[in-house]
């Protein structure tokens, strides 16, 4: 909220938001803020939720929900049924926002209030300025996120106003924007760059775009007729982008200046083909967790250059590292005693710092009494601080007391010419205890074989890590917001398990 | 004034200036603005207190400032018409570190 109030006072009459034809001052966004606060606060409600896509509602929620003191609890739109109504249940009394449809099937049925999209948004930008003061407890809740419950119930993941302050004081100058800088937002409102990408615009004073349902064609349309000069994806969002716009043989983009991108592992193939196709772009690679309020490592515009420029193995590489930790963030890899090991060798990733929440509702903070915090991220630093990811913990295979790491197994397989993408997974084996499997996505018109495949990974990692099965699909599962379903890959290579 | 903790919002006795403290020192210290020691945010004024017009520079919104020892950290959440200071000595503002975007 305070960052909001800072926006409206340094630039007030510039756009904060716009998604379709509508408009969003920062000014205009503060009093809408306040009326939503108003609206929130007087229906009695303990959260403020939005089960719906990217619209003015979330700018104005977000802050609202802030400035009324309530927790802000964006809802994946795709869930339904028991799923949206255990959910909803753990929210009670919530004022809700929604579409249409949803608000009229909903409305009598849920413990607090329904808005719909478009009422809650008219109302909010017709009411007078709002006089009451906001709440300024750092240490409130200001988002719950719930996790994509991939392993299970879904768990709320807490952010307090202290750990999103951080973050964005860390990693944005305030109004450090150019007033045509415009920054195209596809991730949904429930994933938590889609809440730091709106938080950091708002703060730099970047306009935000809102693509509300992402479609190659769409993202490249807005791109072009909003003049974007910023934007972020996740790694399927851009491999789409890519192979659409070599269909197309064109790039005309003449106003991007930097793309970034986070929330999944890049193949190499594909950022390589990005940085050919927008050559004058400033590429970021950010890595962080929902619990971390977003980035904490990030691989620069530089680091790709130079990477990308390198003829050494070994800064190539970097191109698909995450880069280096924030200033304002440290890192350390342990091992399974918890002793931290020195660069070069994997372990899990753990993290330091004051946007580090680590925490979910009802089960406490995960940190530990001296900070740090334990991601069940598997990964290594090479000598300079280059943080290189290796999936989940939870994902690691083990084969006969060796540990194996998925991510590695699929460098290689993605290096194959045909293959256009893999998942690499541990299936139940007698002998081994786990099984190396694969399973492999082929680039239209190209051919190979289990064989071949077998022996492009032997030659290149050692026989225990080439998989033992090898399976060819048309496509890969991935969640919405890019999210490889390890589980359901395993169930297809493992039926009986 | 109690001590100063991260996330703690002040403001000027005398001028419209509010602060955010990002960093502090350990020990105690004083900040003030415009000559007079700054409040707490949700405390009224002492009534006969006014711009000192020898610490009357101003503030920029968004500016961070920080003292000699660069331990204590303020950011400008909203300007006013006079100078911070801790322990009586001007704060200056803080060059900005501009990193990469990355979402």
């Amino acid at each position: 909220m305070m960052l909001l109030e800072m926006a409206a006072q340094g630039f007030g009459d510039r756009v904060a938001v716009s998604s379709g034809q509508a408009r969003l001052g920062y000014a205009e966004l503060f009093t809408a803020a306040g009326a939503a606060a108003a609206a929130a606060k007087a229906s009695g409600a303990a959260h403020v939720a939005l089960l719906d896509e990217s619209s003015l509602a979330l700018p104005i929620a977000l802050y609202g929900a802030a400035w009324a003191g309530l927790p802000f609890v964006p809802l994946n739109y795709r869930l339904s049924g028991d799923e949206l109504d255990a959910l909803l249940a753990r929210i009670a009394p919530a004022y809700l926002v929604t579409d249409a449809a949803r608000c009229a099937e909903l409305a009598g049925r849920l413990d607090g209030v329904v808005a719909s999209r478009e009422d809650f948004v008219a109302r909010a930008r017709s009411a007078p300025p709002h006089e009451s003061a906001w709440g300024a407890d750092p240490d409130e809740i200001a988002v719950l996120l719930f996790t994509s419950g991939t392993t299970g119930t879904p768990k709320a993941a807490v952010l307090r106003h202290k750990h999103l302050v951080s973050y964005v004081l860390g990693s944005v100058e305030f109004g450090a924007a150019d007033p045509a800088d415009t920054g195209l937002v596809s991730v949904p409102p429930y994933h938590v760059a889609g809440i730091a990408a709106l938080l950091s615009a708002t703060y730099s004073g970047r306009r935000v775009v809102q693509l509300p349902r992402f479609s190659p064609e769409r993202w490249l349309e807005l791109a072009r007729t909003e003049r974007v000069t910023h934007a972020f994806v996740v790694p399927t969002m851009l491999a789409r982008i890519v192979e659409g716009l070599e269909a197309a043989g064109s790039a005309e983009l003449p106003q991007l200046r930097a793309l970034s991108y986070g929330g999944g592992k890049m193949p190499l193939a594909v950022i390589e083909r990005a940085m050919r196709l927008f050559p004058k772009a400033d590429f970021a690679n950010a890595y962080g967790l929902t619990e971390t309020s977003s980035t904490i490592t990030l691989l620069g515009p530089e680091d790709h250059r130079h990477a990308a420029a390198s003829r050494d193995p070994a800064l190539r590489r970097r191109l698909v590292s995450v880069g280096r930790a924030l200033p304002s963030v440290e890192i350390e890899i342990r091992d399974v005693e918890g002793r931290a090991v020195p660069a070069g060798e994997p372990g899990e990733i753990h993290v330091r710092g004051e946007q580090v929440s680590g925490e979910y509702l009802g089960s406490g903070r995960r940190v530990s009494d001296d900070g740090w915090f334990a991601t069940r991220d598997a990964g290594w630093l090479d000598a300079e601080g280059f943080l290189f990811l290796e999936g989940r913990i939870d994902d690691v295979i083990v084969r006969g007391g060796e540990n194996l790491s998925p991510g590695e197994i699929e460098d290689v397989l993605l290096e194959h010419p045909a293959v256009v993408d893999a998942a690499v997974v541990g299936i139940p084996d007698p002998e081994w205890g786990e099984a190396v499997a694969a399973a492999v996505v082929l680039r239209d018109g190209r051919r190979a074989d289990e064989a071949e495949l077998q022996e492009w990974v032997r030659k290149r990692l050692r026989s225990s890590r080439t998989p033992e099965r090898i399976a060819f699909v048309h496509e890969l599962p991935y969640n919405e917001t890019g999210k490889l379903l390890r589980r359901a890959v395993r169930a297809e290579l493992a039926p009986e398990a | 004034m109690a001590h100063l903790k991260p996330g703690t919002r002040i403001r000027s006795a005398v001028c419209d200036t509010e602060v955010m403290v990002i960093a502090a020192p350990a020990s105690d210290v004083e900040v003030q603005c415009g000559g007079t020691p700054m409040l707490a945010f949700d405390a009224e004024p002492p009534a006969g207190t006014s711009l000192d017009s020898d610490a009357a520079a101003g503030t920029q919104l968004g500016k961070r400032y920080v003292n000699e020892g660069g331990d204590l950290e303020l950011l400008c959440t909203k300007p006013g018409k006079g100078t911070l200071a801790c322990d009586g000595a001007p704060l200056a503002i803080k060059g900005a570190k501009p990193l990469p975007a990355s979402d």
